[in-house]
């Protein structure tokens, strides 16, 4: 079991090893010969001036839109939560798609920003909704009654207890940005990823692909590093048991209706700019059709793929959460930090990875169905670590021993006890590994097989082709899919950031 | 499996648990070492000690959760673990309540309680018998555990370990997850379902109180051994050293001289008791009890113009916590010696600073010097 979970670990990181051995075998000279060019240095500028700007922007609308819903008077809570989390349904590249098919004016930096801030500020709302749910309302009720104004409360009270639900947040904004591909393909906005997929395309896997992919891969694990920093530093949520207290809520008075109009406007944006147009190019677009046949097709190859690659996540899962739960032991800690590193690598970082590995050891696998299921399961093993750790810690060996005093013998144990304690967490784990593929674009453009088509990878070629209307309905049926996994994870923020 | 035939004999049947020779480790740390125990049919036998003294590891090895290192355990005439002997878990059949109740919590409050039934028993009707048995309401049965408050957790427990008809429950600190005002009455409704069901139950607890008052044996744990088997009053009264006497209460131990069956300390002459053998000669420690020092004002000393009987050991009052029902008292000898705590029903609590007379009533135990 425990060479099983290192071995599962190893493969996780293959992405790295990559970058590493790569860079080693090319040798010094070469490697600084196509690293220090004009062209790495603009890369560098576009993705992180975009990657920063982005975090900071979300940073803002996130943090503001939190606090004006779980902490001022403004109506329609409930509905401003779910329409402030919606737009992580729309996956980044179909919402450059809606806006791009909307306006040409959105390419360049400004488009890339505006589009993909819109696409990821609820990774930094979420958090910190959670985190303000969690804080003790007794804080803010000394702090006003020591003379605080509004400001001076969410300055100096509020803030700096949400920093590491806030800086989590954006870190995570970050670590999205510099794997994004399709949006800023779409907008027409080079960085790294764009580049390195050019590059790609045009020398199959030449060394200007596999160097600038390291690069990417050196500046995520500054991002990678920095979180693991920030949750290693600070404890996560738990910060007070007053959430069964209830706050009392700033009126906002002549701010009322600005406010309100800014989240409408935020609303607007993010969600019935993309939805609108999408809706628009189903219905009206000229050139859509509803070719049924190649739509299911695509769709059950899509189901197919994400079930075989949840069913694998799942169980890698087991065996290092099985390690780390049971035996608690620094081993399994590190073995799920490995994993953690391995997957937080771009998409395309990990596709050029297993491409030039598999190339080298084992031909065979290459475009191959096997290849494609282990991209997925490094990407998303997280997804699955995460459910299945707290399955594991649902199924205690305490009931298994209380069930052994009853004379239950081993296999109803764990038919009646410890498979449906942690059904669960296996359901959900898998859930959004499924959830997750059927949205997968990068990794899937350079790993499928020859002929095999996902609903990502085909909307991709369509729109990509400005064939937007007949691009529409697989958009639709993304979103569609991809519902129920935003649901998911917006319960999952609550549970792990709240008491 | 012929069970519960350690019951069929009219005359001292046989131990529901004996022990013998109990060795454990975990690591190089040694948890049990030489662990001897018998544990009498039809009662409760508590098992007391400190926290990481090994008793809950004691537990496991009885229930069979965990497998020692040698010695010998057996359930009435029947060895379950042994020389080239080791019967599962699954097949001791013992009740099992652990701390919290460790309720499963997929299932209702009813199919808990019927968990450990072959499936043809494992009936509604059933298990609102088996909660009725606790003294729970049947509309409990629907319920999850996290619906239930935590007295309600652990009688449903109860239940479950109950069912199967076990002849040995093990109770492990049952009570101790549960608030104040739930304790008491769980404790006594938990004693009476015991009573009534008839079992033999080894009850695990760091709370002396509860220890002396639940159960019909006290078997005192330390550092992985058992220091002493007794019953509670016995315990109480003749520990059989200044660290059990210190544990199952408080103690005020007092440097003595001794002269036959009298002890001879800073309060005076107090008689032994005869019950324990005192071998002892010369210079000992004298246990007391703070409720067997009595409290005189010095006032109604002084009124009683001079009795010809003894009028007690002066002392001042250095200080005092109230209770309510009763009072603690900490007193300093006018003549010098150890600082001496006693205790006081609360109605006649003297203030700080008052100065009284000490009598000491009742017998004492005592030790060898240090």
């Amino acid at each position: 079991m425990v060479a099983a979970a290192v071995v599962v670990a190893l493969f996780a990181l293959i992405p790295l090893f990559f970058v590493i051995g790569y860079t080693i075998d090319l040798g010094w000279a070469q490697t600084s010969e196509l690293v220090f060019r004009a062209r790495v240095g603009e890369l560098l500028w576009n993705t992180l001036r975009l990657t920063l700007g982005c975090m900071a922007l979300s940073a803002v609308l996130g943090t503001g839109a939190a606090w004006l819903v779980e902490r001022t008077t403004i109506p329609l809570r409930k509905l401003w939560t779910v329409l402030l989390v919606a737009p992580l349904a729309i996956p980044a590249f179909v919402n450059g798609y809606a806006w791009i098919s909307v306006t040409r004016t959105v390419d360049g930096y400004w488009g890339a920003l505006l589009v993909t801030t819109l696409s990821y500020f609820p990774l930094v709302y979420l958090p910190v909704v959670a985190a303000l749910r969690g804080l003790d309302p007794a804080l803010e009720e000394s702090a006003r009654s020591l003379g605080l104004s509004s400001q001076a409360v969410f300055g100096r009270v509020l803030l700096p207890q949400l920093r590491i639900a806030l800086y989590g947040g954006v870190l995570l904004v970050g670590v999205h940005m510099l794997a994004e591909f399709g949006a800023l393909q779409l907008l027409r906005f080079p960085t790294f990823t764009t580049a390195i997929y050019d590059q790609f395309r045009s020398s199959f896997n030449g060394p200007a692909a596999n160097v600038l992919a390291g690069v990417l891969a050196a500046v995520c694990l500054v991002f990678l590093l920095a979180e693991l920093g920030l949750r290693g530093g600070a404890r996560y949520g738990r910060l007070g048991s007053g959430a069964a207290r209830s706050v009392t809520r700033i009126e906002l008075g002549r701010w009322h209706w600005p406010a309100l109009g800014g989240l409408a406007l935020l609303s607007t944006l993010a969600l019935l700019v993309p939805l609108g147009a999408l809706l628009r190019w189903l219905l009206a677009g000229r050139s859509t059709a509803f070719p049924w046949a190649s739509l299911a097709r695509t769709a059950a190859t899509t189901v197919g793929l994400a079930a075989v690659a949840a069913v694998v996540a799942v169980a890698l899962a087991l065996a290092l959460g099985w390690l780390s739960e049971r035996y608690g032991s620094r081993l399994g800690a590190l073995l799920e930090r490995g994993t953690y590193f391995g997957s937080a690598m771009p998409g395309i970082v990990v596709a050029l990875a297993l491409i030039t590995v598999s190339i080298r050891l084992v031909p065979g696998l290459y475009q191959s169905a096997p290849l494609l299921i282990l991209g997925y399961a490094i990407l998303f093993l997280p997804r699955a670590v995460i459910n299945v750790r707290s399955a594991l810690s649902q199924a205690r060996p305490l009931y298994d021993d209380v069930a052994r005093s009853l004379g239950t013998p081993t296999l109803q144990r764990l038919r009646r006890v410890t498979l449906p304690l942690m059904a669960g967490g296996l359901g959900a784990g898998a859930a959004l590994v499924v959830l997750a593929v059927a949205t997968e674009l990068t990794a899937t453009l350079l790993l499928a097989p020859t002929g095999t088509q996902t609903l990502a990878t085909a909307f991709w070629g369509l729109s990509s082709s400005l064939q937007y209307g007949a691009a529409a309905p697989y958009a639709a049926l993304m979103i569609a899919i991809s519902a129920p996994a935003t649901y998911l994870l917006t319960r999952q923020a609550g549970r792990s950031l709240t008491p | 499996m012929s069970e519960g035939s350690g019951r069929a004999g009219e005359t001292a049947p046989a131990p529901a648990l004996t022990v013998r020779g109990l060795r454990k480790s975990y690591g190089a740390t040694e948890v049990l070492h030489d662990l001897d125990l018998v544990a009498r049919a039809d009662g409760v036998t508590a098992l007391l000690g400190p926290s990481g003294c090994g008793k809950t590891t004691l537990l496991r090895l009885v229930a069979g959760f965990d497998r020692p290192d040698g010695g010998e355990i057996r359930f009435g005439e029947q060895p379950v673990y042994g020389p080239g002997r080791c019967v599962p878990a699954q097949r001791r059949r013992v009740g099992y309540v652990p701390q919290e109740g460790a309720l499963f919590p997929h299932l209702t409050a009813g199919a808990n309680a019927v968990f450990g039934l072959p499936r043809t028993r494992r009936r509604p009707s059933t298990a609102r018998e088996l909660l009725a048995g606790v003294g729970l309401d049947e509309s409990l049965a629907q319920r999850y555990p996290h619906q239930l408050s935590g007295g309600q957790q652990q009688r449903v427990a109860l239940a479950r370990a109950l069912a199967p008809r076990p002849a040995l429950v093990l109770l492990d600190e049952p009570f101790s997850s549960l608030d104040a005002g739930q304790r008491e009455s769980t404790r006594q409704a938990v004693l009476a379902i015991l009573r009534t069901a008839g079992t033999s139950t080894i009850l695990v607890t760091h709370d002396q109180s509860e220890a002396l008052s639940m159960a019909d044996e006290v078997a005192v744990m330390r550092e992985g051994t058992i220091v002493q088997l007794a019953a509670p009053q016995q315990l109480y009264r003749s520990p059989v050293d200044p660290g059990v006497a210190a544990f199952v209460g408080a103690a005020v131990l007092l440097p003595a001289t001794l002269d036959g069956a009298v002890a001879h300390s800073a309060l005076g002459p107090v008689a032994l008791d005869p019950a324990a053998g005192a071998a002892a000669t010369g210079s000992v420690r004298l246990l007391l009890r703070p409720e067997q020092i009595h409290i005189q004002p010095d006032r109604e000393a002084g009124d009683a113009t001079a009795p010809e009987g003894r009028p007690g050991v002066p002392a001042r009052v250095s200080g005092l916590q109230f209770y309510g029902h009763d009072c603690a008292v900490q007193l300093q000898l006018l003549d010098g010696g150890p600082g001496i705590s006693a205790r006081t029903l609360g109605g006649s609590a003297p203030r700080a600073g008052d100065l009284v007379h000490l009598t000491v009533t009742g017998t004492g135990t005592v030790f060898g010097a240090p």
